[in-house]
């Protein structure tokens, strides 16, 4: 296959423009300089030869149309010399690109950071609107299995119960000793400091209980159960599951999204407690390995320095941050579009915004404990 | 077994596929002319695709030998694989559209990794090859989740021809249309084929698709070609399967009606 070239020849007032070898998309990019010099070639009537022609595919085609085109003002070229078998392919070529594209606004520059900023802070009142219907949509699914209790899914709350907590377990338990048992050596050595090693055992006590345990098992279950539920309704919306299960007259929200949510709010206080535990036992191995304090002592200062109110205030915060991560995960599950991106995208979200709520909601918690003295 | 010209564009001798304990493809041969349109029928789930999935090199052969336009695929090196990929499109069923890009970005892809071109001119291809499928400038910037199935279609038929390629592997490509887009479709395949003198080797279901666009037809049964010739040998073939398929209600109805409105 010998290379497409392009002879200019100027015959007068005419311009001459002689392609031979194979115009093929191999050649395409040899090709497109000739074919830029020869439409610069100056006004003037052109002819194009193509009797020289090798081979042709739709990339020399299209640069054959480009020379034709080149006349400007003096309108097209005219081409002679085609053999009869590319004579299909050229004028279906012609045919193409003589509407302009026109193309999507991008936005760029300063304008368009501006314009991005506010449509997402236009956007918020969406996303609280959508958390809200779906509040909504859950509390109408819990009131109307209350009025029919055998409607609820109990397998389906199950299976869930299964996969968002038991085996959610070890790895709740692992993260959490790890957690507890740096506090308290972050504790040992500081407070050591000014003689205030008892304190590290209310410390650890006092913070696991109220804040850290149910805190740290939210974002754990956010991370892990969470994204699932997005990932697994959004992929249930993108092959249209759950217009059929619409169809066949099931609410998707009782059927699909309640027994997960029920499965989480009973699960994660649960899991915290375990964690809890699993926290107050590594500060008790850091304490007695590092620390140097023996067992029993731990145990009774931690008798000593948490009471039961400790214990309420961290477990009270579960089931709520339970209900936010599900409706988080379950709403932005029921966001996702047809592609494959939207899907990762709306993930993504449902794991950043429920991470973000439970530490919000966490925050409220505080603020409305210290009120009331607990 | 009708055997092509002197240099068939594709050519497959003894092909055995299988997975686990079960042969899908048993010592199979085939050639396709060059410049002919060949379909393959044969019941669902009897290894068409698996055919066409192990000639573009996506399912493992147990043996046999599969060789495109002249070149064994065993014997090739992989700097041969790859100049060969260049010269065939595939036509996936359910276009296989990267949903991250846009229409004209799936177009330009093959043309991006394989050709140096500039920007300008991939724009004015691309817009080429999108309007001998059918579709205008608007599309241009649509994503794929934005198009309908024929679109859809048209978009992967525009990017497997992106690179002009020789030969074209089609996965039921009127499966999921409507008769009218499925007749358009064919038709657009045939016209595409006459002018960028295309080989295409296309797995089909429907019969209009057969009747109107293939110049022959190879029926795949029991993993091996019990027939292959024009419509015409069909009828006359004795094997139970084709005599079944061309033969029955569904068929007579279809092959009488198109006779009657051709008379």
């Amino acid at each position: 296959m010998t290379a497409g070239t392009l002879e200019i020849r100027r015959d007068g007032e005419r311009i001459d423009l002689v392609a031979a070898g194979s115009w093929t998309a191999s050649h395409a990019h040899a090709l497109e300089g000739l074919v830029e010099t020869a439409e610069k070639a100056g006004p003037g009537p052109r002819q194009v030869d193509l009797a020289g022609l090798g081979e042709m595919d739709t990339f020399g085609a299209w640069l054959v149309q480009r020379l034709v085109r080149s006349g400007g003002g003096d309108g097209e070229a005219s081409i002679v010399g085609v053999r009869e078998s590319y004579r299909d392919l050229l004028s279906r070529v012609a045919a193409t690109n003589r509407r302009t594209p026109r193309r999507r606004t991008s936005e760029t520059g300063f304008g368009g950071w501006l314009r991005s900023i506010g449509r997402s802070v236009e956007g918020l009142g969406g996303e609280l609107t959508t958390f809200v219907q779906m509040l909504g949509a859950v509390a109408v699914a819990i009131v109307r299995t209350l009025a029919h209790p055998r409607s609820f899914r109990l397998t389906s709350f199950v299976n869930q119960l299964d996969r968002v907590g038991l085996r959610a377990v070890p790895i709740i338990l692992l993260v959490t000793v790890l957690i507890g048992g740096i506090i308290a050596q972050q504790g040992f050595f500081h407070f050591r400091k000014f003689g205030a090693d008892d304190y590290v055992v209310d410390m650890v006590g006092i913070l696991v209980l109220r804040e850290i345990g149910v805190l740290i098992v939210a974002i754990m279950v956010a991370g892990r159960s969470g994204s699932s539920y997005t990932a697994e309704l959004g992929s249930m919306k993108m092959r249209e599951e759950i217009d059929a299960l619409q169809t066949m007259g099931r609410d998707p929200v009782q059927v699909l999204i309640l027994p997960r949510i029920a499965a989480l709010v009973v699960a994660l206080p649960i899991l915290a407690f375990l964690g809890s535990m699993a926290a107050l036992y590594g500060g008790l191995l850091v304490a007695w390995g590092y620390g140097g304090m023996d067992q029993l002592i731990y145990l009774a200062r931690l008798r000593e320095a948490v009471s039961l109110t400790h214990f309420d205030v961290g477990m009270i915060k579960a089931p709520f941050m339970a209900l936010v991560i599900g409706i988080v995960a379950c709403s932005e599950g029921m966001r996702v579009k047809g592609s494959a991106e939207s899907l990762g995208l709306q993930t993504t979200v449902s794991v950043v915004k429920s991470i973000f709520l439970v530490i919000v909601l966490d925050g409220f918690f505080a603020i409305f404990f210290a009120s009331i003295g607990m | 077994m009708t055997l092509g010209g002197a240099n068939p564009a594709i050519s497959v001798r003894d092909l055995v596929v299988g997975f686990g304990d079960h042969t899908v493809l048993d010592r199979l041969s085939l050639d396709v002319r060059s410049g002919e349109i060949l379909g393959v029928v044969g019941a669902s789930g009897g290894g068409k695709s698996v055919f066409l999935r192990t000639m573009i090199g996506l399912v493992p052969k147990r043996s046999g030998q599969v060789v495109l336009l002249g070149t064994d695929l065993d014997r090739a090196s992989d700097a041969d694989l790859r100049g060969l990929e260049r010269r065939w499109g595939v036509l996936f069923q359910h276009g296989a559209l990267f949903s991250s890009l846009t229409v004209r970005q799936n177009v330009q892809f093959p043309m991006r990794e394989y050709l140096g071109i500039s920007q300008r001119l991939m724009d004015e291809v691309t817009l080429a090859k999108l309007e001998m499928v059918g579709l205008g400038p608007d599309d241009l910037d649509k994503f794929p989740s934005e198009l309908s199935g024929g679109m859809t279609k048209r978009v992967a038929l525009a990017r497997a021809l992106a690179l002009d390629p020789e030969i074209v592997f089609l996965d039921e490509p009127t499966s999921g249309l409507d008769p009218i887009s499925a007749g358009e479709f064919d038709e657009l395949i045939r016209t595409l084929q006459t002018t960028l003198k295309l080989t295409v080797f296309m797995v089909t279901h429907d019969l209009d698709s057969l009747r109107t666009i293939c110049d022959r037809i190879a029926v795949l049964s029991d993993g091996r070609i019990v027939t292959v010739g024009p419509l015409a040998a069909m009828y006359e073939s004795d094997h139970p399967w084709v005599k079944s398929y061309f033969g029955g209600e569904r068929a007579s109805l279809h092959f009488s009606a198109a006779a009657a409105t051709e008379v």
